[in-house]
């Protein structure tokens, strides 16, 4: 490559041999540095005769011109092709004519149509709004789904009442295989769970008894523990992450598929038929895993309090039925109808609110789990106080 | 009944075949009489997601038993117009009048009963996955008639076999191709025996035959049951083939630029774009 003066004043970029992507090419700042040599910015280049010629140029009015000799080219492909178009946006840049005459026909053409394809009005690479702009932004989004989630609410009301009212349009087959999903198939993660959050109870129990020389008390503590709070809320946060996910992912990719405005079209409300089985399933299946979850938690503390504590089995039983009121299983049960209701309530929110992309559908069910789990944390503090106000955790 | 529907239909279609035309910003149809033929009305129509404004000033009037395209290139808002034709997106401007209702003016009840008489087919079919292909087309029934479960179910068999997909009705959307897919689309969209059908980019990743069976299809249920087809495409060989009227949309004005027969604007538009458009970009 070799940048001349043309006997005509115009500069004659020369262009020889193979222009291959697996050649080195010369990058564009050396191009630019035989620019800066030849036809200096004004006020920004070197001195010498070619500032003076630049200038001359300038003075008379005739702009620069830059023309191709490509006669000893021999071989070129898409490098020449990219070459080519960096020294247009150089020479644009420097307010020079470039003529692409001499170019080969093909490569010529290639330019053309990629100069044909029209650049997006807005700069992806724009930092987006201010500052200022943000906040208010953001509060506009709050203020909007906060409107979505009220709305999601007031429509969910209207669903139950026709369901009360038997009016309500679902499948009954696709409740019994939501029922099934949210309910017998969480068996084994509910098992696993509970039994080691009874054992870690009843390990960590058992060490602080001991010192006291109480380890029986283990069996206090694991039961109430595991009743009153801990069963209902291993049952939620599981739920959370399995099948609150799984609703989120669900509902939002059938958003993603148009099968939601396929409903809509129908003129079927998709708030009965997709989110009512799904509150009704975990509604009705929450409290029946809390107590499975509740005896499973109890038996992990057993296994602790006889293997570890040296408790017999049935000493151990016989002190945990004494220590078990009804008041504490009921709040065992309200808990986890209330986290049942929390869990759905937010992985169908927000899949309905779901985009339509893949990206909008894992984000849905990120934000369903983390939705869920900061509302079932929220409605135990809340529904603890309310238990210890009515008396029924006495 | 249905033999007069044709020949009312083809008599029509014969009209728009004597009579093209081109309707730049087309003046909507408003005596009596043109009222009756007009199935679906757009008055200043705009409609937008949010902040962006996606088309505005739309105004044109699809007839009874018409095919109608609408075009336009890449992200011109083809799409959000027709939700806003069918109910799922309310126009921030202006009328749509389906059956001479205002669709956007009416209750939600209303507004359920007035889509009762449309159809859609979308574009990736939109079947519902965790139902089979019988049950697809059987739950709109199941909502909307006081048919036996047995008269269902043959009616389903039936919408099948009416898109070549006899036999098929214990399938899974998942279990079968994306052509099949878009047919069974046209069944459950055909369920209720609309009158009016909207079709969203039926011929888009399709096979040539596939696509030519789909277009048939669109023909023939117009010529039996004169049923009002509303067709999203920017598929040449389907606009020339199937389409009566049409509507050009323009992303970068973000109007229409004109209506008309497709096969009148291709050779005698007076809009460069639209002209462009419909030769593939010739002059």
């Amino acid at each position: 490559m070799a940048l001349d003066q043309g006997a005509d004043s115009d500069f004659v970029l020369r262009l020889a041999g193979r222009w291959r992507l697996d050649q080195r090419i010369p990058p564009r700042a050396e191009f630019s540095a035989l620019l800066d040599r030849a036809a200096p910015i004004e006020g920004a280049g070197p001195g010498g005769n070619d500032h003076s010629r630049s200038e001359d140029a300038t003075a008379t009015s005739q702009p620069l011109r830059l023309r191709f000799d490509t006669s000893a080219l021999s071989d070129w492909d898409s490098a020449l092709v990219s070459f080519i178009a960096g020294v247009e946006r150089l020479c644009a840049e420097r307010n020079i004519d470039c003529d692409p005459e001499a170019l080969p026909d093909g490569l010529r053409r290639l330019r053309e149509m990629a100069n044909l394809a029209a650049a997006p009005e807005e700069d992806p690479h724009d930092r987006g709004p201010s500052f200022l702009a943000r906040i208010g932004l953001d509060i506009g989004d709050l203020v909007r789904s906060t409107g979505e989630i009220i709305t999601f609410f007031g429509e969910g009301a209207i669903a139950v009442r026709h369901f009360v009212a038997g009016r309500a349009r679902y499948r009954k087959s696709e409740l019994w295989v939501i029922l099934q999903e949210s309910g017998a198939d969480a068996l084994p993660i509910v098992s696993l769970v509970s039994f080691l959050v009874g054992m870690i109870l009843g390990y960590i129990g058992d060490q602080q008894l001991a010192r006291f020389g109480v380890r029986i008390y283990v069996a206090d503590l694991v039961g109430l523990a595991t009743v009153i709070q801990m069963g209902a809320l291993i049952t939620g946060i599981v739920l959370a992450g399995r099948t609150g996910a799984a609703f989120a992912a669900r509902i939002g990719t059938m958003q993603v598929n148009e099968e939601v405005d396929a409903l809509r079209t129908f003129g079927i409300p998709p708030m009965e038929f997709l989110v009512l089985p799904r509150m009704v399933a975990l509604i009705l299946m929450t409290p029946l895993l809390t107590l499975y979850a509740d005896l499973l938690g109890i038996l992990g503390g057993a296994f602790v309090g006889t293997v570890v504590g040296g408790v017999t089995l049935t000493a151990y039983l016989v002190q945990t039925q004494a220590a078990i009121g009804w008041n504490h299983i009921i709040q065992g049960l309200i808990s986890a109808t209330v986290y049942g209701a929390i869990v759905a309530a937010s992985g169908c929110l927000r899949g309905m609110q779901c985009g339509r992309s893949a990206a909008a559908v894992g984000e849905a069910t990120t934000s369903a789990v983390v939705t869920a789990i900061v509302f079932i944390v929220i409605a135990a503090a809340i529904l603890t106080v309310i238990f210890d106000a009515i008396g029924l955790s006495a | 009944m249905s033999a007069a529907v044709t020949s009312e239909t083809r008599a029509r279609r014969g009209d728009t075949q004597a009579e093209p035309r081109e309707h730049a910003q087309t003046p909507v149809p408003a005596s009596d009489q043109q009222s009756k033929d007009v199935a679906i009305r757009l008055e200043k129509v705009a409609l937008g997601y949010d902040s962006d404004t996606i088309q505005q000033g739309l105004s044109f009037a699809i007839r009874r038993g018409d095919v109608f395209i609408i075009m336009g290139g890449s992200g011109c808002g083809k799409s959000t117009v027709m939700r806003a034709l069918t109910g799922l997106l309310a126009p921030r401007q202006g009328r749509v009048l389906l059956q001479d209702q205002s669709l956007w003016e009416v209750s939600e009840a209303a507004r359920t009963q007035i889509l009762r008489g449309v159809g859609v087919m979308y574009q990736s079919g939109a079947l519902w996955s965790s139902m089979t292909l019988e049950e697809n087309i059987t739950l709109p029934l199941e909502q909307y008639t006081r048919l036996s479960r047995q008269q269902i179910g043959e009616l389903a068999e039936y919408k099948l076999a009416l898109v070549g997909l006899a036999g098929f009705g214990g399938y899974y959307p998942g279990q079968i191709s994306g052509g099949m897919r878009k047919r069974v689309g046209v069944a459950r969209a055909m369920a209720l025996d609309p009158d009016i059908l909207f079709f969203d980019e039926p011929s888009a990743g399709l096979d040539p035959l596939s696509a030519r069976r789909l277009d048939d299809l669109i023909l023939e249920l117009r010529d039996s049951l004169g049923t009002t087809m509303v067709v999203i495409t920017h598929d040449l060989d389907s606009i020339f083939l199937i389409g009566d009227d049409a509507v050009f949309l323009d992303a970068e004005t973000r109007t229409m630029l004109t209506t008309g027969n497709p096969k009148h604007l291709r050779d005698h538009s007076e809009i460069a774009e639209v002209r462009a458009f419909l030769r593939r970009g010739e002059a």
